[in-house]
């Protein structure tokens, strides 16, 4: 039986997000808080891995209250357990103060049930650095595999996994030990439709929620803004581009005279 | 200890296909002058199994110093055996800066690094600064898909780290006849101890020109309705001699393969020419192609934001413009070839 929990944050929806112009701050309430898409592929695995070799899958996240929902949308997936950790103390948070938090609650949630695997996004589609990933396994000394398309095989009796690892130019084929940590690319499954018995549990479930104060031995200077080595320092928006020259005419003229800039470059075509 | 005990700029030297891949040259060129501004050393780190030579081409685009661990156990890239090389590189020579490609081994390698040592690390930068007498690093990238732009400075922990985005620093000249100092450096690490392995690799070379490395690219989105409207952009690519590019929605509508994607979550590419037919323009596209030579898009909407960041465009209807386009390449690109090639003769007789 194994022992997956994926790791999950919501954020606001940065397609449609407007930003003030002003204060280059993002509009909140112009983005609804959406499940990270890569998480959602994270929870996907976790629970086809669970259907296939039986187990448990729990999702955790750091965040505040209203993330709650993110987690419902877990269950909804197929997730079985939620955990979230929620403290004015983790506020501000860089990656590897993130890290850290998620690492002392994996902590915790290992103590009450062992772990096998931790699966995260490949990214946010926020702060999208992909660090966190990386920095959980680190801590938690288990052998990374970032970039995780497809899983070839879990076996819990011989302590290994083999998976394929996503490269610029095709992928290679990886055997790690368990238990280690995947960060999973989109491309590794379709999301299922959520089933109506998931829909109902989902509407009620209330995941366990810790503060601070509820994990053990934490080590306050390593939490949020005081334990985060990266400063936000400056935002701006991007430099507007300047715009094109529309070219005008009839479509004969304008496909001519887009034939002429194209072909002055004319050391490509001989 | 005190950050006066931190010198000197380095670059991970990631290597690819034997060679230094071009974002560790690319990064050569930007570390030179911080290193220059901060009248310091620049560094390159080189792991891998019979890499020594390439230290070389390290001095070419600029190193002074390159530290080398060469060793059968870096045969291909895992992210534990490289970072232990690197972490004992940083603790015996203490950089102030350090430097990655922000490629998946780059990001793989550096969210390891950081955690350990432990420091901060900056992800996708697309422009890097120093202060010339605190050395304080000014990385600045952008997040919240493109949205914002964000300067990010690690103050209290050194080294300062930071992986940078690919195409975006330019790699200097090279110069061969410039040397530097190679120090050879040894970890003791066993097969044996090791997690993982990797039993194989496949590499998914298409037929097509790669993408990352043509010269034309044409580009097609949502607008081309269909897969196989979709085709006219082959049709286009193949009589200019060029790949294929998509966006985003493109890929997932599953018309084409990822390796086409360009953007944000896709590949950065900067051709001499970029055509952009039936796409929108969302940031996150045009982040991966805006430092294309010259881009050309073609949208039926006037107001389409890719208007905004092209350099000529065509408002019209794609399925009307592309079949036009293609009929009078077919004319003129074999008169282009033919000039060309009575040009030679005439160089030879
Ligand atoms: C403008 C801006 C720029 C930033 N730049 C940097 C930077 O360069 N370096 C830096 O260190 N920090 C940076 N941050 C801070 C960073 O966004 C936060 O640390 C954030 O909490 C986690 O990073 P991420 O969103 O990049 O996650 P990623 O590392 O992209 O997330 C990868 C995966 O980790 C898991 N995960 C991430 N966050 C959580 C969570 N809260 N709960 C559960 N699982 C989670 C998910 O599985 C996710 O898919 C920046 C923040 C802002 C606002
Ligand atoms: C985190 C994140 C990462 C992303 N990463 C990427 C990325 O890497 N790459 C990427 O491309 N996108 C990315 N996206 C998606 C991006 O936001 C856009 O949704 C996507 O680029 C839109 O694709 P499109 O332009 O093909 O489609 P649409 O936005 O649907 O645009 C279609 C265009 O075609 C035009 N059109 C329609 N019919 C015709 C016709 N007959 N002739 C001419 N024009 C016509 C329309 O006017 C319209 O402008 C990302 C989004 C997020 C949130």
């Amino acid at each position: 039986m194994l022992h997956i929990v994926a790791c999950i944050k919501q954020v606001p929806d940065t397609k449609i997000i407007k930003m003030n112009p002003k204060t280059n701050t993002m509009d909140r309430a112009s983005a609804p808080a959406i499940l990270n898409p890569y998480d959602a592929h994270a929870v996907e695995e976790a629970v086809r891995l669970k259907k296939k070799y039986g187990g448990t899958v729990s999702v955790l996240t750091m965040g505040p209250p209203p993330a709650v929902k993110a987690i419902k949308k877990c269950i909804e997936l197929g997730a079985d357990e939620g955990y979230m950790i929620s403290d004015r103390a983790f506020a501000g948070a860089d990656t590897l103060a993130t890290s850290y938090a998620l690492t002392k609650a994996l902590e915790k949630i290992a103590k009450q049930r062992p772990i096998d695997l931790v699966i995260c996004g490949k990214m946010t589609i926020d702060g999208d650095t992909g660090q966190v990933g990386p920095g959980i396994a680190r801590r938690l000394n288990i052998p990374p595999l970032t970039g995780v398309k497809k899983v070839v095989e879990i076996n819990k009796e011989k302590g290994y996994a083999i998976v394929h690892r996503k490269l610029e130019d095709g992928y290679e084929v990886v055997q790690s030990t368990l238990p280690c940590l995947f960060t999973v690319e989109k491309d590794i499954n379709d999301i299922s439709f959520a089933p109506l018995p998931n829909m109902i549990k989902a509407a009620r479930y209330q995941p366990t929620i810790w503060t601070a104060d509820d994990l053990e031995d934490v080590d306050r200077k390593q939490l949020g803004l005081k334990g985060s080595p990266t400063i936000v320092s400056k935002v701006w928006a991007p430099p507007k581009p300047e715009g094109g020259e529309l070219l005008e005419g009839s479509t004969k003229e304008k496909v001519e005279q887009l034939l002429s800039l194209v072909l002055a470059k004319k050391e490509l075509f001989q | 200890m005190t950050f006066d005990d931190y010198r000197g700029i380095w670059v991970y030297l990631e290597v690819k296909d034997g060679n230094i891949a071009p974002v560790s040259l690319e990064l050569l060129g930007a570390g030179r002058q911080l290193a220059d501004k901060r009248k310091t050393e620049l560094a390159g780190v080189l792991i891998g199994s019979g890499v020594k030579p390439l230290a070389q081409t390290a001095f070419t685009y600029g190193a002074d110093v390159v530290y080398v661990y060469d060793d059968p156990i870096f045969a291909y890239y895992r992210t534990e055996p490289y970072m232990r090389a690197l972490l004992d590189c940083c603790e015996k020579h203490k950089p102030e800066v350090l430097l990655y490609g922000a490629t998946p081994t780059g990001k793989d390698l550096a969210s390891a690094i950081a955690t350990d040592l432990p420091t901060g690390l900056t992800a996708d930068t697309t422009i890097l600064d120093i202060e010339e007498d605190t050395g304080l690093l000014l990385a600045s990238r952008p997040a919240f898909g493109g949205n914002i732009m964000a300067t990010i400075l690690c103050k209290k922990y050194r080294p300062q780290m930071a992986t940078v985005r690919p195409k975006v620093m330019k790699a200097l000249p090279p110069d061969p006849s410039r040397t530097g100092k190679l120090v050879e450096e040894h970890i003791e690490l066993r097969e044996e101890e090791m997690r993982t392995k990797v039993l194989e690799i496949v590499r998914e070379t298409t037929k097509k020109a790669r993408i990352d490395e043509a010269d034309i690219i044409v580009a097609g989105g949502k607008g081309m309705g269909s897969k196989e409207g979709f085709q006219l952009i082959h049709q286009l690519a193949e009589v200019l001699g060029g790949a294929v590019g998509a966006s985003r929605d493109v890929v997932e509508a599953g018309w084409i393969d990822h390796h086409h994607q360009v953007g944000q979550t896709g590949v950065t590419v900067t051709p001499k020419i970029y055509f952009a037919i039936g796409i929108s323009g969302a940031i996150q596209h045009v982040v991966g192609m805006q430092n294309s030579e010259l881009i050309i898009a073609i949208n039926k909407d006037p107001n389409a934001p890719i208007f905004q960041s092209c350099h000529y465009g065509i408002v019209g209807d794609a399925f009307e413009i592309v079949p036009l386009l293609i009929e009078r390449f077919k004319e003129e690109i074999p008169k282009l070839k033919a000039a060309a090639d009575v040009k030679e003769e005439i160089r030879h007789a």
